[in-house]
């Protein structure tokens, strides 16, 4: 299994008063500059550290928030591709249906793949619904322009010997020959978010690298569609490294310790759904089903346990989190033996998107958190076999 | 609630249609929030012509071709409706984002159209680059929405859990078409206020006083950019007069366009 240490890099200060909102429209009068140099400094060696530990490092962006500074993601790529020295850096991701320019996009992530010498993992997602008020990008018709975007930034990536045109309905080059060209062939590998076995399915039948967040013990149903899709296109069942799955992990010695440190990295799931009410749900971003359905006061619960009780993410216990698989949670063997039950469930889960920092955790903490788990989690987990994938798909 | 108005195609793409009362055509183009087929406003107008009010593409039960995506794919489909149906003299009504298409259809052809009547419109921009002219309903809670939207708020408010599921699932595809038709550039054609010179036919701008969607200054400059256009307002309604007073709606149509 590789274990991808992730980190929102959030702004926590911003929390304490927020006036019911994070994102979007909080002030960023609110954002001392000094503050946020330190944070990213921090952040930037806590992924150092990652490196020299064995884990591999997730980044991700968002816009106009106090959870998530990282508003570029090409600039956390850019000083990690250069200062890490093994780590591959996965990006999830970029949100290339809200981007003016693919062209732009093939450019920065070809680059980064040269400077780090072929350790780019490329994840290209839709953007959560707070996105596309700060993108302007009609939420209308995105998923259309996010495959257009895909196919051209491929295109670029592979195409070598003679400069190429697109006109297409949602954007138009001329003489496409993008310097450099990536390291890996024929194009770093491609990895997506869903949350929706209609997109489950068609990420399996182009075989990309699946990940999912928060879906706990829900999560089986989305990977059995993918498998499915993967299938249809004449391949063997696939195998664990086909997915992805962002966990929440706290790791102490004592039980005790570990539930405090749960509990600081449950803020994340507390305060990531803060935001003004009408940025929640653009028009579009649901099918016209789940609308009718919320104009009619339903929400569809998301969360379970692994004995089927419903959970509120944003509200749960550190219990409950551990029960639905959301949080991984207690001493290093607890952890190793809660991981290993969720792969087993899942049918094999080969990448870790381990959220191994958030909210107040302290720089201290943090670097206690990450090196335990290098050091007495992991190199177990590298021993664990995967459930075999021909008897899963079976 | 009405039964559900007949399907009818247009080039092949299939919509509703509503169709009542008798006399000269009048063409009523609804707003974002759709029009049902017991609205009091259309039995008012018919009870004088006949009236014609279609959903538009990708609104209520009405298809939505793959390539439409701006009002200017609707103006161009109502164009090709009238003629099919060789409509002649035509009152063209159309409120808020109706307005915008009514507008848009009679800067490229008024061959078809006596008359244009425009309530509430949406489609320019008037202001300057850092000012919004039409609130951002997108930004905004619905309850917001019906307290800027409406004189009496209560007008609006429906009860989404009490209606059937179609009319809940309409009332998601209007959300969405709007959006579709209208994100960005944010409910306007920056060219289309340099172009409503070319409206030769008689036109009426209605104004419910009470919009707060949009300014009554918005709706003056939009009726000064028509040549010879009259402005008409109505107290006691907001930004969908026909919804809060489809009585004088009716009688300031009709009182414009003349009798017969």
């Amino acid at each position: 299994m590789r274990v991808y240490q992730f980190t929102e890099q959030p702004y926590p200060d911003a929390w304490n008063d927020h006036q019911g909102s994070l994102r979007i429209n909080l002030p960023n009068r609110r954002c001392d500059p000094h503050v946020a140099a330190d944070l990213f400094h921090r952040y930037y060696d806590e992924w150092m550290l990652s490196d020299e530990l064995g884990l591999d490092i997730m980044l991700n962006e968002h816009h106009q928030t106090a959870t998530c500074m990282s508003s570029t993601a090409i600039v956390g790529l850019s000083v990690l591709a250069r200062q890490t020295k093994r780590a591959r850096l996965l990006v999830l991701g970029y949100p290339i249906g809200h981007r003016q320019d693919p062209l732009r996009i093939a450019e920065e992530l070809s680059t980064i793949d040269v400077i780090s010498r072929g350790r780019l993992d490329m994840g290209f997602i839709k953007g959560i619904p707070y996105e596309f008020a700060a993108s302007n990008q009609n939420p209308v018709g995105v998923m259309d322009r996010f495959w257009e975007a895909h196919d051209f930034i491929i295109k670029a990536m592979i195409s070598h010997d003679e400069p190429f045109n697109w006109e297409s309905e949602h954007f138009h080059y001329r003489q496409v020959n993008i310097w450099p060209r990536p390291w890996q062939q024929p194009h770093p590998p491609v990895w997506s978010t869903t949350g929706t076995r209609s997109n489950a399915r068609v990420l399996g039948e182009r075989g990309y690298v699946m990940a999912t967040l928060g879906t706990g013990y829900n999560t089986r149903a989305l990977y059995d569609v993918y498998r499915e899709g993967y299938m249809s296109k004449g391949r063997p069942a696939p195998g664990a490294d086909r997915f992805a799955y962002l966990g929440l992990v706290a790791v102490a010695t004592s039980e005790r310790e570990a539930r405090e440190r749960g509990e600081q990295v449950a803020m994340y799931l507390r305060t990531s759904p803060i935001v003004h009410a009408p940025f929640r749900n653009p028009p579009g971003f649901l099918s016209v089903e789940d609308n009718a359905r919320l104009l009619r006061g339903e929400t569809p619960p998301r969360s379970y346990t692994k004995d089927r009780r419903v959970i509120e993410m944003r509200s749960a216990s550190v219990q409950e989190l551990i029960d639905a698989g959301i949080l991984f949670c207690g001493t290093p063997d607890q952890v190793y033996g809660q991981l290993v039950e969720f792969c087993d469930y899942c049918g094999g889960m080969g990448n870790l998107l381990m959220m191994g920092h958030a909210g107040f955790m302290s720089h201290a903490a943090t670097v206690d958190n990450l090196t335990l788990f290098a050091q007495d989690v992991m190199p177990r987990l590298k021993e664990y076999k995967q459930p075999e994938p021909a008897a899963t798909a079976a | 609630m009405a039964a559900a108005p007949d399907l009818v195609a247009v080039r092949d793409i299939q919509i509703e249609l509503i169709e009542q009362g008798a006399g000269r055509p009048l063409l009523f183009l609804h707003p974002g929030i759709g029009i049902e087929a017991d609205a009091p406003v259309l039995a008012r107008l018919a009870a004088r012509r006949r009236v014609l009010a279609p959903t538009h593409p990708g609104f209520g039960r009405s298809e939505l071709p793959k390539s439409f995506d701006t009002v200017d794919d609707l103006a161009y489909f109502y164009l090709d409706l009238l003629d099919q149906l060789d409509l002649r003299d035509v009152v063209v009504v159309g409120v808020s984002l109706g307005g915008w298409i009514a507008a848009e259809i009679a800067i490229k052809s008024s061959a078809r159209i006596s008359h244009l009547v425009l309530a509430n419109p949406v489609g320019i921009k008037v202001g300057d680059r850092e000012h919004r002219d039409i609130v951002d309903i997108f930004a905004i809670t619905e309850d917001e929405f019906l307290a800027l939207a409406y004189y009496n708020a209560t007008a609006g408010k429906r009860d989404y859990k009490s209606l059937p599921d179609a009319e809940v699932k309409a009332a998601a595809r209007n959300r969405e078409a709007t959006a579709r038709y209208a994100w960005s550039p944010y409910m306007h054609h920056p060219k289309l206020k340099g172009r409503l010179h070319r409206i030769t036919v008689p036109t009426l701008m209605l104004w419910g006083l009470h919009d707060r969607v949009l300014s009554e200054a918005y709706g003056r400059a939009y009726c000064d950019a028509i040549p010879g256009a009259l402005f008409a307002p109505i107290a006691s309604a907001g930004h969908f007069p026909h919804v809060e007073e489809p009585d004088q709606f009716a009688e300031k149509i009709f009182a414009f366009v003349g009798g017969s």
